[in-house]
């Protein structure tokens, strides 16, 4: 069983919902990254989604926008990236990282020598945001072949005549954008995630996690009430931010300020009974 | 308008899954990707449709001011002594350039979607204007986003679209310029799917707007080719466009491509020159991949980070190109040749005092490579260039160039 699928059986079993955190890799330098990276499983992360810069984020707001940048500004590459997680996997081998990234980097890469590295660097799924469903035969083969989960993101304008389409190349889990927009800017409601996860639910037995204007504990836990798993990035980022020094280099609370926040948002998701 | 070319015509793309070759498709969010293919089934409605043709038409001839005339560049032809140049003057349009002839049939679909908002990225200006334009004409809210660095050098366009009504968002992501001006929309069109129609200035973007751009700017060779007929009775042997994105190229060559008598070539921007990383030469430098809904050639370091392009002329300053002309360059049908900055300065000049038309700087481009090549030329043979736009918009970046204080 993948560790994707294990970790979702396990928490089931425990009658919870995951916490996704999202780090964008070498945001702001290497060593940062890598700590919060390090620090995020025992501050109460169940899966882990990292970025890959890249320089054209067409679907991420400011917030993701800047950490990519200040990432690339230091010399963030795709090889990197797959480093970084082959050095966390040297002390956890349990906790699934899924890499979201867009096209062009991994096209760069070439994509059968991308599945390859990711998956012997310890990636376990892959969310490529500009890669529909009408372009996945790009990378299915090699993903499939090397293990990796292809996550697709499943948006409110996707109408039940299209979701069979979206979830027909799914596996690990389903990625529920949940509002018309980009990353880190509005925020749906309970009663709209009350509505759109079960129809989601009525075309797959995959769990599904709700992203996209995920801040709070509070919306945290009201995500994972109404699906399985909720993913945090612009809030973090935002207080990573909060913490950089004028000249955006990380400050001595940069680590700890993001897993507290962590922490606070795990607290909230193990608190909702399913 | 209706696609009826033969399985072996060069005309025929793209596919199904929107691919000329290898190249082009719907590399787009999941969000978008409903719309997408909304926009598509209307546009294949719209040109089953006499009626659509028919107001099209309409616009184009009594606003727009089509048929734009072929000029014979006679002084300009004695001066380079060699074959006979002939000017497409699509700066005689409405706004000055070719770009409204798109937006007249973006805006008509967007009206006949019943969408109610209306959104568009620019570089130079020039298809900010004219979105602006046709806004303004149909009683759309438009706002447009334009790189901060744009919006600096290109102020008068600014003003412009303000007088317009348009709402002119500066973008300072990124480098600032018309790439992440196109980002900046997309994101904008993913937060308003409901009501909005983006209006794409070039042929790029996710199918289908590299063939339905494609198609609305098909216009000019279609009229150069029955003009030539008529002053010339005969195919021209070669006609010249400058490209960035590369609208009005194919718009000038899609009609040619299966004259294969007819020597196609275009001419992408090669800033301080192509052997410095100040270009904007996508097919000459570039390699494939995937920006902005399509794969195409683009200029990206080896690890697929876009690079940043550069021109002297705004309206070429893009780091990738539609992907038919990835397509067309690839099987070799279309030569891609390249001017500097530097040529197309001294082009833009010979055109001012030979002929008494004052050309915008993109191009200034494709006449450079005509100064090159006519006068290897017998004075048998017949160019039509491609006189996209004019260069009031360009006077300020001229002179700053040339070292004059206005």
């Amino acid at each position: 069983m993948s560790r994707i699928a294990a970790r979702f059986a396990t928490l089931k079993a425990e009658g919870r919902g995951a916490l996704i955190p999202f780090l964008e890799a070498w945001d702001p330098d290497p060593a940062t990254s890598m700590e919060i990276l390090r620090g995020m499983p025992a501050a109460g992360a169940d899966l882990i989604e990292i970025g890959c810069p890249f320089t054209d984020p067409m679907a991420d707001g400011p917030t993701v926008q800047l950490a990519g940048r200040r990432a690339l500004n230091v010399g963030a590459t795709m090889v990197h990236t797959l480093a970084m997680v082959r050095e966390f996997r040297t002390e956890n081998n349990e906790i699934p990282i899924v890499l979201m990234g867009y096209l062009n980097p991994i096209l760069s890469y070439g994509t059968a020598r991308f599945c390859t590295d990711a998956a012997a660097s310890g990636v376990d799924g892959l969310i490529i945001v500009d890669l529909p469903s009408e372009e996945a035969d790009l990378m299915a083969a090699d993903a499939a072949k090397n293990g990796l989960d292809i996550i697709r993101l499943v948006a409110p304008t996707t109408d039940e005549a299209r979701l069979p389409l979206v979830l027909a190349g799914s596996s690990g889990f389903v990625y529920y954008v949940s509002i018309t927009g980009v990353t880190g800017t509005r925020t749906a409601s309970g009663a709209e995630l009350a509505d759109a996860i079960p129809r989601i639910r009525k075309f797959t037995d995959l769990p599904i996690a709700v992203g996209f204007g995920v801040r709070s504990p509070a919306q945290a836990a009201a995500a994972v009430a109404a699906a399985d798993g909720a993913v945090v990035a612009s809030a973090l980022i935002d207080n990573m931010v909060s913490s950089l020094t004028p000249e955006g280099k990380a400050g001595p609370d940069s680590v700890r300020i993001v897993l507290d926040q962590v922490r606070e948002l795990a607290e909230a998701v193990r608190a909702v009974r399913k | 308008m209706l696609n009826t070319f033969g399985a072996n015509s060069l005309r025929s793309g793209p596919d199904a899954r929107g691919r000329f070759g290898e190249f082009g498709g719907r590399f787009v969010a999941e969000t978008l990707m409903p719309l997408i293919l909304e926009v598509e089934a209307a546009y294949n409605a719209a040109k089953a449709d006499p009626s659509f043709q028919r107001e099209l038409d309409a616009y184009l001839k009594d606003y727009v001011g089509r048929p734009s005339p072929l000029w014979f560049a006679q002084r300009l032809t004695k001066a380079l002594g060699g074959a006979k140049v002939y000017f497409k003057r699509d700066e005689l349009n409405h706004t000055g350039a070719h770009k409204i002839n798109s937006c007249m049939g973006q805006i008509i679909l967007a009206k006949r979607m019943g969408k109610t908002r209306i959104i568009a990225e620019t570089g130079a200006g020039q298809h900010g204007v004219a979105t602006a334009t046709v806004a303004a004409l149909f009683g759309l809210p438009c706002t447009v986003y334009m790189g901060a660095t744009d919006v600096a050098r290109q102020a008068p366009n600014v003003f412009r679209m303000k007088l317009l009504g348009a709402e002119v968002k500066p973008v300072t992501s990124g480098a600032s310029t018309l790439k992440d001006a196109m980002n900046e929309a997309l994101r904008d069109w993913v937060s308003n799917v409901r009501d909005t129609f983006y209006i794409i200035g070039t042929v790029a973007g996710p199918h289908p707007y590299p063939q339905m751009v494609r198609d609305f700017q098909s216009v000019i060779g279609e009229e150069a080719k029955a003009q030539m007929h008529a002053v010339e009775g005969r195919l021209p042997d070669m006609c010249v466009a400058a490209i960035g994105g590369g609208s009005n190229a194919m718009g000038l060559f899609h009609p040619f491509l299966d004259d294969a008598s007819v020597r196609l070539v275009g001419v992408e921007a090669a800033g301080h020159g192509l052997d410095t990383l100040q270009h904007a030469a996508s097919l000459s430098r570039g390699r494939p991949g995937v920006l902005h809904g399509n794969r195409t050639f683009l200029l990206q370091d080896e690890d697929g980070q876009i690079q940043e392009a550069h021109s002297i002329s705004a309206g070429l300053d893009y780091p990738g190109i539609g992907p038919e002309h990835s397509w067309l360059h690839d099987i070799g049908r279309v030569e891609y040749v390249s001017a500097t900055d530097t040529e197309a300065l001294d082009a833009f000049q010979l055109c001012t005092r030979t002929e008494g038309i004052i050309p915008a700087l993109e191009p200034a481009h494709a006449l450079a490579h005509v100064a090159k090549i006519a006068p290897a030329m017998s004075p048998e043979q017949i160019i039509i260039m491609n006189l996209c736009g004019r260069g009031d918009k360009d006077i300020f970046t001229v002179a700053e160039a040339l070292g004059v204080t206005l």
